[in-house]
């Protein structure tokens, strides 16, 4: 039985990466971006378990359960804040939040 | 076998684009869910049990259901999301995806649970092992990060009280 190459796996958590940052940059819907957010966070946690398992060693594992945590806490803050824009500017759009001038 | 692993890469990454090209929040929802699971059945081929399981329960299970009550809350009383949601291309195109994960996990199982990352599946006991011995540490911490997300989505959360601090103060 051949092996999974283990940059293979990289390059697909490279490529879900690629794939939730331009989800990011792309779209002004505020919950299509922390969804791409999400989509982030996962592909480290796949490039995490990737490297595990090329070494046969438990931190891989690890360090996704700890990027896991963070991403509960994560989405936790910005649906709270998600809900927060919504009552205050009625809206969802990333570009209506332009009270800073920013 | 090798070529589940290609497979399950294939299909999160479809589901991935149909997510950031999505319309409908509701519909992006169920394909990032197929998403997350692809990414699990990854993990179970790369043979990390463990984290394929928290994968399903905490990402495609918690995480997502937090996300969905807050889509239904936002859009209450607009009724538009409730009924094309039972048309069959809202959920026909998330249900195949599924579906062949579905086939790849019945795959997995009858082949006798081959791994492909290493000669040895790490087990979860491996992971606990280390998880409370020097990595206790980052528990603790992950625990902190906890308790400060849910402080702080109750702050974000509350009711906006601005115009009654003095009962504030005084309750």
């Amino acid at each position: 039985m051949t092996a999974v190459p283990a940059d293979h796996a990289l390059y697909a958590a490279a490529a879900l990466f690629a794939l939730g940052l331009i989800g990011v940059m792309v779209r002004r819907n505020l919950i299509f971006v922390l969804m791409s957010l999400e989509i982030m966070l996962n592909a480290t946690g796949l490039a995490f378990v990737a490297g595990g398992a090329r070494w046969g060693q438990a931190d891989g594992q690890i360090l996704f359960l700890l990027v896991l945590t963070l991403a509960a806490a994560e989405v936790a803050i910005g649906l709270a804040l998600l809900l927060a824009v919504h009552l205050r500017v009625g809206s969802l759009d990333a570009d209506q939040l332009s009270r800073l001038r920013g | 076998m090798v070529i589940a692993f290609y497979i399950a890469v294939a299909v999160a990454l479809l589901a991935t684009v149909l997510v950031i090209t999505g319309r409908n929040p509701v519909h992006a929802l169920l394909y990032l869910v197929v998403s997350l699971l692809a990414v699990a059945v990854i993990f179970l081929l790369l043979g990390a049990p463990f984290a394929a399981a928290l994968e399903v329960i905490i990402y495609a299970g918690a995480i997502m259901v937090l996300f969905l009550f807050v889509v239904m809350m936002l859009t209450v009383g607009s009724g538009e999301t409730a009924a094309p949601l039972l048309r069959p291309q809202a959920w026909i195109g998330p249900s195949l995806l599924a579906a062949v994960l579905l086939i790849e996990l019945a795959a997995w199982l009858a082949l006798g649970m081959p791994s492909h990352g290493q000669a040895h599946p790490v087990a979860p006991k491996a992971v606990g092992t280390a998880l409370l011995g020097p990595y206790l540490l980052a528990v603790e911490l992950a625990s902190m990060l906890l308790l400060a997300g849910l402080v702080g989505a109750w702050h974000l959360g509350r009711p906006d009280d601005s115009a009654a601090p003095q009962q504030q103060a005084l309750s």
